[in-house]
C-alpha cells in the first residue's frame, strides 16, 4: 500500500484563508453561548436553593412515599373515582367541542387568505396570542368565580385556552390550503361565502378534524389538574388524597389516569387515521 | 356566448344518475350517523360535567363584571389612567417572573440533559438491545404523561415548599416529552455515516458521537428552544400548589379577590411569554435558517 503524499498545508493556508483563520468572534462564540448557558444554570441553582443535603433528604423522602405507594388500592373510594374519571373525560370531550366550535369563525379571521388586510388580521392573532399565553389553570381560576366550583369551571376553562390554539392552528391549516379550487369557485360564479364552503372547507376539515381529535386526547391531560384548583374531575381527588397522604390512594389515581389516558391515544389515533388515511397528522 | 351542451339519452342518464345518487346516499348516511354519534357523545359529557345552561347564562354577567372589576382600581377609576398605582408591586412581580423563568430554564436544561442520555437507546435505529428500549420508552412514557403538576404536588412534600420541587417537577416532564421527541429525529437520520463509523471500528459510543450527534445538534436545540416556553407557561402555575414562582402570588391575589392586582399579574405573564415566544423564534431562526424551525 503506498502512503499518500503529505497535503501542501503552506499552500492550503495561503489560498483559503477563510477556512484556516476563523475571526476570532466566530472562534469564541460557541464557547462563550455555553458557558453563559452554563453559568445562568449555576446562578438557578443556588438562587432556587438546590443543595446536595437538600435534594438527598428530599430523594429519601421520596423513596418512602414510593414504597408506600405500593401497593395502589383505593380504598372503599373506586365507584367515587370512576365517577371523577367519567367526569374528567366529559370536561375534556365538551370543551374541546366548545372551543372547536368557536374557534372556526375565528381563524377564518386570522388567514391570511381570506383576510389580506394586516390592519383587521393583527388584532384577531394578538388576541388569540394573549388567549394562548395564560394557562388552563388560571383560566379555570376565573371561571370558577363566574359559576361556581365544579366541572363546569373546567369546561369553561379548556374551551376558553383551546380557543385560542385552535384559532391559530386552524388558521395556519387555511392558509396551507390549496388556491386553485377557490378560484374554481369563483370562475363559475359563487360569491365569498361559496368560496369558504366549497372551495376552502373541503380541504381543511379533515385537517381540522385531525387536530381536534388530538387535542381531545392532550386535553384529557390537562382536564386531569384542574380539578386542583376546585373545578372538578378526578384532580380534586388527586390533590386531595397528596394532601392527606393516603399514597396508596394516589399511585391508584395516578394508575387510573394513566390508562385513560392510553385508551383516549388509542381510540383518536384509530379515528384520525380513519378520517385522513394513513398520512402523517398535524 | 352560449354553447349548445349536448346531454346523454334518457336512460343512460337516468342510470348514472341512480349511481351518483346511491353513492352520495351512502356518504350522507354515514355523515349523518357520524354527527349523531358525536352528538350523543356531546350530551352524555354535557351530563357527566355538570353543565348547566342556566347558570351560565345567569351568571355571565359575572364574567363581564369580573373583567370589569380586575380592571379597576380601589378608588373607582380605571387601571390604565394610573399605571404606577395598577402595577404598584413591580419590583416584586418582576423578582418572581424572572423566578419563574429560572425555574423553567434550570428544569428544561436538566430535562434536555436527561433526554439527550436517554434517547438513544430508545430511538429504533440506535438501541443496542430491544428491551432497553422498551423499558425506556415505557419510562419516558411516565414521564410524560403524569402532569407536572402532579409530580409538583409530591415533591412539595418530598423536598419542602419552594422552587426546587417545581424545578424537580419540570425537569421530569420535560425528560418524557424532549426524550421522545429527540428519539423521533434520531430515527429519522441518514445511517451512512453511521456505518461508516462503525466500519472504522468504533466503540457504541464513538458511533452516537461522530456519525450521529453531528446530524441531530440543530433538531435537539431547537425542540429544547421550544420546550423552554413551553415550560413558562406551566411554571408560572406552578405556585399555585407551593412550588415557586409567580403563581404564588397570582393565587393569593384571586382568592383574596385583590382585583386590580390580578389583572396587572396577568398582564406581566402574557408580556414575558410574548417576549420569550418572540425571542426563542429569535434564536431558533438563527440557529439553522428559517427553513427548519422545529
Amino acid at each position: 500500500m503506498t502512503k499518500l503524499p503529505a497535503p501542501d498545508l503552506d499552500g492550503l493556508h495561503t489560498r483559503y484563508p477563510d477556512v484556516f483563520e476563523r475571526p476570532l468572534s466566530a472562534q469564541l462564540a460557541t464557547p462563550l453561548m455555553l458557558l453563559g448557558a452554563f453559568g445562568i444554570f449555576v446562578f438557578g441553582l443556588v438562587h432556587l436553593g438546590f443543595s446536595p443535603a437538600r435534594m438527598l433528604s428530599g430523594l429519601h423522602q421520596l423513596g418512602w412515599i414510593t414504597l408506600m405507594m405500593i401497593p395502589p388500592d383505593p380504598g372503599s373510594s373506586l365507584p367515587l373515582y370512576l365517577t371523577a374519571l367519567g367526569e374528567t373525560l366529559s370536561i375534556a370531550l365538551l370543551g374541546t367541542a366548545i372551543a372547536a366550535v368557536f374557534a372556526l369563525p375565528v381563524s377564518l379571521l386570522a388567514a391570511k387568505n381570506i383576510v389580506p388586510s394586516n390592519i383587521f388580521r393583527f388584532p384577531v392573532r394578538r388576541f388569540l396570542d394573549s388567549i394562548r399565553g395564560v394557562d388552563t389553570l388560571i383560566w379555570a381560576l376565573v371561571w370558577i368565580n363566574v359559576v361556581g366550583l365544579g366541572p363546569f369551571a373546567g369546561v369553561l376553562a379548556i374551551a376558553v385556552s383551546d380557543f385560542g390554539a385552535f384559532g391559530k392552528l386552524f388558521s395556519e391549516a387555511i392558509e396551507a390550503a390549496d388556491r386553485k379550487q377557490v378560484e374554481g369557485i369563483r370562475a363559475s360564479g359563487g360569491n365569498a361565502l361559496h368560496e369558504i364552503r366549497f372551495g376552502l372547507m373541503p380541504q381543511v376539515l379533515p385537517v381540522i378534524a385531525g387536530q381536534v381529535l388530538y387535542f381531545i386526547e392532550s386535553n384529557t391531560r390537562s382536564a386531569t389538574i384542574i380539578g386542583i384548583v376546585g373545578a372538578g374531575g378526578i384532580g380534586l381527588q388527586l390533590a386531595e388524597q397528596i394532601r392527606v397522604l393516603e399514597w396508596q390512594k394516589v399511585s391508584f389515581l395516578i394508575l387510573m389516569i394513566l390508562v385513560a389516558v392510553a385508551a383516549i391515544d388509542w381510540i383518536s389515533s384509530k379515528l384520525r387515521f380513519a378520517i385522513i388515511g394513513r398520512r402523517a397528522v398535524v | 356566448m352560449t354553447i349548445a351542451v349536448s346531454i346523454l339519452p334518457g336512460p343512460q342518464l337516468a342510470a348514472l344518475n341512480a349511481a351518483y345518487r346511491k353513492s352520495v346516499a351512502r356518504k350522507r348516511l354515514r355523515l349523518t350517523l357520524g354527527a349523531a354519534l358525536i352528538f350523543a357523545a356531546l350530551v352524555v359529557a354535557s351530563v357527566g360535567a355538570e353543565v348547566n345552561l342556566r347558570t351560565f347564562f345567569n351568571h355571565f354577567g359575572n364574567f363581564v363584571s369580573y373583567f370589569n372589576r380586575i380592571f379597576t382600581l380601589e378608588n373607582g377609576s380605571r387601571v390604565w389612567t394610573d399605571p404606577g398605582e395598577w402595577l404598584w408591586g413591580f419590583k416584586k412581580w418582576a423578582w418572581l417572573l424572572g423566578e419563574t423563568m429560572l425555574i423553567s430554564y434550570v428544569g428544561t436544561l436538566f430535562g434536555a440533559i436527561l433526554a439527550f442520555a436517554l434517547n438513544f437507546f430508545a430511538a429504533e435505529n440506535t438501541s443496542p438491545a430491544p428491551w432497553l428500549r422498551f423499558s425506556v420508552k415505557r419510562f419516558l412514557e411516565f414521564c410524560r404523561t403524569v402532569p407536572g403538576i402532579v409530580f409538583a404536588l409530591i415533591f412539595v412534600i418530598a423536598f419542602g415548599l419552594g422552587p426546587m420541587a417545581g424545578v424537580l417537577a419540570i425537569a421530569i416532564h420535560s425528560t418524557g416529552a424532549l426524550g421522545k421527541q429527540f428519539s423521533e429525529i434520531v430515527e429519522n437520520i441518514e445511517m451512512k455515516p453511521v456505518e461508516g463509523v462503525r466500519s472504522a471500528g468504533a466503540s457504541w459510543i464513538a458511533c452516537m458521537r461522530f456519525a450521529v450527534l453531528p446530524q441531530v445538534a440543530a433538531g435537539f436545540a431547537g425542540y429544547s428552544l421550544l420546550r423552554f416556553e413551553i415550560n413558562v407557561r406551566e411554571a408560572s402555575v406552578m405556585g399555585f400548589v407551593g412550588a415557586g414562582g409567580i403563581g404564588q402570588e397570582l393565587i393569593v391575589a384571586v382568592r383574596k379577590f385583590y382585583y386590580s392586582d390580578v389583572s396587572a399579574i396577568l398582564l406581566m405573564i402574557v408580556v414575558t411569554v410574548f417576549v420569550i415566544d418572540i425571542g426563542t423564534g429569535w434564536i431558533r431562526g438563527r440557529l439553522f435558517g428559517k427553513d427548519r424551525h422545529a
